[in-house]
């Protein structure tokens, strides 16, 4: 129980460190991974959308911006150009206006003053006046106005017939100096008489005029007649003519009078823009800004609208420098929409749009395909741990189930000790039966499962390969038998005895293939065949060549029938193992063994050796379509091969695998209805002499070597069947000679004999006869030759006569034995071991072997191993001490106890009557190993002495006498130990507590060998 | 009657111990050893196991409280300990033991203090079981033979 409970925690352990390493692999892929830029920065690509949107923006407006400026400096200097030439052209009819009215101020001058009478009254002035007022368009009227002093007053007045007015048209009141209006144009008549200087504006304008004797003008009022605005023009008229440079006392004393006109500003400017184009375009207000504080108005609405925004300011200079003038121009309208420019950063804002909208589009399906890609790698990650994991599941269920299986097998095999009635006994072998199917698939399972989670390890120990076949070959024997199959095996002597490698693994590939043909084969033969692989190939190219050169001789036709030159006669699929390919491996091995010796040699320096192996049958085949997946695990040829032969077709796939790892390859030849031949090639360790002693006594049945130097002759039609006879005598150390019919055999001998009478070198000691060689030949020879022998009259002993068949039938056995045959008939197929016992039996020589071999497993089988045995159990622990001795007790052993190291020392001093140890190993002061080393050491002391003094007296060594059988006990039952135990001497291991089955394994070694080796 | 109870008893009794995972397969092995010729085996065994245990668990307090802590020498113990709970198939107290020697080897202290514990009183409960149950399997006995 503890044992499966550490190996369960064992496995759990494995398997969590697996997961582990699962996990860490991740990890090493996600840091493998290497997120790329874009994925490493997805949580960002939304903003940097946003961010790019946001740019494209400004840059739009950016471009929108600056077109729209250059369209508004565009417009300003339309809009200055304009307003400049209408306010150059203002200035310029102002100025022709003014000219005009200083040409009248030079007429009243001269015609008025410089003409004495004065050549220019009312009358004159106003026609005058009218008549020239074309060219003064601007002036609604002009009128002039004398300078009068107050002491002039009454002469003027009484000259005129008038009195001075004021402007409110009353009766001036006393000043200095008065300007009354003496001429007017008729459209201003109604300011004759008035005084001009009454008014306060008008009086300044003159005294202005008259000091600098410029034209003035007044601000800006609403003109009498036409409530337009306007504004009056002062000119001084000057009596004499005035010196250069006058002074402005000398102009106050010369002048004479003012010329004054009413502009009509309004009408001049609607005018003037009236002639221009682009009047609708640009509005345009005049003003007066001579008090800059407060500039009035001339031309246009104060309260215009019209694009507040944009305005230019044009200088005019109306020739008054006490007054400053300007002109104000604006759009009417608001500057329009750019559409151009609206429409290019539009554009440029939608395709910047859409260019992020792609990248980021573009963007999102790389994160999303490298989203997928991860998953799908993770999944793929998971799904090959699934698969680890499932293997890991199957073989620790199998594991599982076997266990108890095992139990279930055991306590059948216990029921079927016990007494039973028939039917009762049917059904519990009925039960075993199938147990033993089911742990065998289980076995199967567990192993295909082992070997894809890839923990199975093979063995690497010395094995004779050549028991291992016959061992399979029993197996089989009583199925071929039944069916009436011949099942042989032959190995190539160049195959050496002991190769390291793994038996189990190999005698499970054998079993397989075997069983397998054996499944499908109801007539012909299975061939067992092993050889080194280069001889295979070397046989396969001589075979070549004989095809060449004569064509192929493999049939020959025998009574009518077709027979080929097979182990049976029937045809095989591949016929590499045909007697033409064969014949080379045989003579070549001939050549090879009565020849050199360094061949064999220079073969064992090399370090290891590939052997083919090849299993030929003459089944059913296998069918073309199912060939390509015969090593597929479950798959059968097809479903009715399950049904018809059951099996679930695993074996093959997990001999693949096992071939894989012995590092060779498995193929076949198959032809249905015709045979398959499977073959495959293994490596093997050669081995060296100093292990092979030690290996002998475990794995190899020692053959008994009492035969070596008999002489046999093998009489059999079939060269293929006598060549595996041979073999077989071979290993016993008989030499063979083949016949193919006893009447050759007979005149062999019989020339021999009469030759060399009395002289027994080439006389046989053994004749053995093929059964179908003996029907065929019985009418004429059969019971003739031993007469003829006998009649001769020589005395030499005769040949044993042994016959040899695969069934045989009481008639024929009895009328074997009537025609000379011995009582025995070895039965085939051969095995090494079996022909000896035969021959053993029929030459009378040897003593029997025990036959302890199919002893039960079981209870009552280890009762009957410990019976009686004195045993000595070593451990330190009180309670694990008396269950051991209890147990052991109870299948009838003789148990002592010691309770360490040194006690059992002391017990095992030579010479003791124990026979066999059992030794805990975790022990305080002297553990299990070190005690075991020191009893060793005893024993080979011992032995040395006993071995020197048998060598003086006899010469013939007898060696280890003394070794008693040590196995350790232990719970924690690990390759380790188990390699500790064999280094320190130990012969086994049995867990602790005992287990029935595993004490019985270890217990059954060396009890069972010990008489063997004993005798 | 009462001889009939009692078997029943004994039986339920014994059922309930591998049935709470007091016991497992070994002590079954052990009923197995006892015959006419060792009537009384698997109490010899079971008390051999507590008188020692008790010196084992002594040895192992000491090894607990001395400092530094020789976790070599609680392995030791522990795993004798181990070994003769796991003869008579003490379930329990053999996976307490288990994980004792865990802590034992990753050097917890804390740990195996706690199972220690813990193996103290599985032990105890088992004893105490097991008194039981062979007390009744006498009676039982006695019963039958009288």
């Amino acid at each position: 129980m503890a044992v499966k409970l550490q190996q369960i925690h064992h496995q759990h352990h494995h398997h969590h460190h697996h997961s582990v390493a699962v996990k860490v692999n991740e990890q090493q892929m996600g840091t493998k991974r290497g997120y790329t830029f874009i994925q490493a920065h997805r949580a960002w690509l939304p903003k940097f959308l946003l961010l790019w949107v946001m740019l494209v923006a400004f840059i739009s407006w950016m471009i929108y911006n600056g077109m729209d400026a250059d369209n508004k400096v565009r417009r300003k200097e339309v809009l200055g150009s304009m307003c400049d030439q209408r306010a150059r052209m203002l200035q310029d009819q102002f100025s022709v206006s003014v000219n005009h009215v200083h040409a009248l101020a030079i007429l009243v001058s001269t015609f008025h003053y410089n003409k004495n009478p004065s050549a220019i009254d009312q009358e004159t002035f106003a026609e005058y006046t009218a008549r020239t007022s074309f060219e003064r368009p601007l002036l609604s009227g002009v009128a002039y106005a004398q300078r009068v002093v107050d002491s002039e007053r009454k002469e003027f007045e009484r000259q005129h017939g008038w009195t001075i007015k004021t402007m409110e048209k009353e009766r001036s009141p006393i000043r200095d100096e008065y300007a009354p209006v003496i001429f007017s144009q008729e459209t201003v008549s109604y300011i004759e008489s008035l005084d001009m200087m009454s008014g306060e504006e008008d009086r300044e304008n003159i005294l202005k005029a008259r000091a600098t004797g410029k034209a003035v003008l007044t601000s800006p009022f609403r003109l009498l007649g036409s409530h337009h605005l306007g504004v009056v023009l002062t000119f001084p008229v000057y009596r004499s003519k005035l010196p250069q440079n006058p002074t402005v006392a000398q102009r106050i004393e010369a002048s004479a009078g003012y010329l004054g006109g009413a502009f009509d500003v309004e009408s001049l400017v609607e005018n003037l823009l009236g002639q221009l184009a682009g009047n609708q375009a640009i509005l345009v207000n005049v003003y007066d800004v001579t008090n800059s504080s407060d500039p009035l108005i001339m031309y246009g609405h104060q309260n215009q609208d019209g694009d507040m925004s944009l305005v230019h300011e044009s200088k005019l200079d109306f020739g008054d420098p006490f007054r400053k003038h300007q002109m104000i121009c604006r759009y009417h309208e608001k500057a329009p929409t750019s559409w151009t420019a609206l429409t290019t950063a539009f554009l440029f804002f939608v395709i910047g749009l859409l260019v992020g909208y792609i990248l980021y589009g573009a963007a999102i399906h790389i994160v999303k395909v490298e989203d997928d890609f991860h998953e799908m790698q993770e999944l793929k990650v998971r799904a090959e741990a699934a698969d680890v994991a499932k293997s890991q599941f199957l073989a620790t269920v199998s594991h599982e189930i076997r266990t108890p299986m095992n139990g279930i097998l055991g306590m059948l095999a216990l029921l079927l000790d016990t007494d039973l009635s028939s039917t009762q006994r049917d059904y519990a072998q009925t039960a075993q039966a199938c147990g033993k199917a089911l742990i065998a698939l289980i076995n199967e399972v567990l192993d295909r499962a082992k070997i894809e989670a890839g923990k199975l390890e093979l063995e690497a120990v010395p094995f004779d390969l050549r028991s291992i076949l016959d061992d399979v070959l029993s197996l089989f024997s009583e199925k071929s038998r039944n069916k009436g199959i011949e099942l042989a095996v032959f190995v190539s002597d160049k195959v050496p005895d002991i190769v390291l490698g793994d038996p189990g693994r190999f005698r499970q590939i054998i079993t397989n293939l075997v069983g397998n043909s054996v499944k499908f084969t109801e007539r012909g033969h299975i061939f067992v065949k092993v050889h080194l692989d280069e001889h295979a190939k070397a046989t396969t190219f001589a075979k070549a060549d004989s095809c060449l050169s004569g064509g192929s001789k493999e049939s020959v036709i025998m009574s009518g029938a077709r027979q080929f030159k097979t182990l049976s006669g029937f045809e095989a699929a591949d016929d590499r193992n045909s007697w033409e390919a064969f014949k080379h491996l045989v003579a070549d091995e001939e050549f090879q063994s009565s020849g050199s010796l360094n061949v064999l040699t220079t073969n064992e320096a090399s370090e290891s050796v590939t052997l083919m192996v090849s299993v030929e049958d003459t089944g059913i085949g296998i069918p073309l379509h199912a060939q390509d997946r015969v090593f597929m695990p479950f798959m059968q040829a097809d479903s009715s091969t399950s049904r018809n032969y059951g099996g679930t077709g695993i074996g093959l796939s997990i001999s693949k695998c096992l071939v894989e790892l012995m590092g060779g390859h498995i193929n076949f030849i198959s032809r249905p209805q015709v045979g398959s031949t499977f073959s495959f090639t293994a490596a093997f360790g050669r081995c060296k002499k100093n292990a092979f002693n030690k290996m002998e006594k475990r794995n190899s049945e020692d053959l008994p070597s009492s035969f070596r130097g008999l002489k046999a002759m093998v009489v059999d039609g079939k060269p293929v069947r006598a060549a595996v006879t041979r073999y077989h005598l071979k290993r016993l150390g008989i030499v063979a000679e083949v016949a193919s019919s006893l009447k050759v055999a007979a005149g062999t001998w019989g020339k021999n004999g009469s030759l060399t009478s009395g002289g027994s070198s080439t006389q046989p000691d053994i004749v053995l006869v093929e059964k179908d060689s003996w029907i065929s030949g019985e009418d004429g020879c059969s019971s003739v030759w031993p007469l003829d022998w006998k009649q001769s009259g020589l005395v030499f002993k005769l040949p044993k006569m042994i016959l040899l068949a695969t069934n045989i039938s009481n008639d024929e056995f009895n009328k074997a034995k009537a025609s000379g045959f011995a009582d025995t008939v070895i039965m085939k197929p051969l095995r090494a071991s079996m022909v000896a016992a035969c021959l053993q039996q029929v030459l009378g020589l040897g003593k029997k072997r025990p036959q302890g071999k199919d002893v039960p497993n079981g209870s009552s089988f280890l009762r009957s191993l410990l019976c009686g045995k004195k045993i000595l159990v070593v451990d330190d622990n009180m309670v694990n001490r008396r269950v051991a001795a209890g147990a052991l007790k109870k299948f009838g052993a003789n148990v002592e106890c010691a309770d360490s190291g040194k006690t059992a020392l002391k017990l095992l001093q030579l010479p003791h009557s124990f026979d066999a140890c059992f030794m805990d190993i975790q022990m305080p002061e002297m553990d299990g190993f070190e005690a075991t080393r020191r009893i060793r050491q005893m024993e080979s002391v011992a032995n040395d002495q006993i071995n020197g003094q048998s060598m003086v007296e006899e010469g013939t060594a007898k060696k280890g006498e003394w070794h008693v059988p040590i196995l350790a006990m232990t719970a924690d039952v690990i390759h380790a130990t188990y390699d500790e135990c064999l280094k320190c001497g130990m012969d086994g291991y049995v867990s602790k507590p005992f287990e029935e089955e595993n004490l019985y394994q270890a217990v059954a070694k060396f009890f069972k060998a010990k008489p063997i080796s004993d005798s | 009657m009462d001889r009939r109870h009692l078997r029943q008893q004994v039986t339920y009794v014994r059922k309930s111990l591998f049935d709470q995972g007091y016991l497992d397969d070994q002590f079954m092995q052990l009923e197995d050893l006892q015959d006419d010729a060792n009537p009384n085996f698997v109490e010899e065994i079971v008390a051999s196991f507590y008188s020692d245990s008790a010196r084992l668990i002594q040895n192992i307090e000491q090894a607990l409280v001395s400092r530094p802590v020789d976790f070599g020498k609680l392995d030791d113990c522990m795993h004798q300990f181990k070994g003769s709970s796991s003869s008579i198939g003490a379930k329990k107290v053999n996976m307490e033991c288990s994980q004792f020697r865990e802590y034992c080897c990753a050097g917890n202290i804390e740990g195996c203090i706690r199972t220690f514990q813990q193996i103290k009183q599985e032990h105890a409960t088992l004893r105490k079981k097991l008194e039981n149950f062979f007390q009744l399997a006498r009676q039982a006995g006695q019963a039958e033979t009288a």
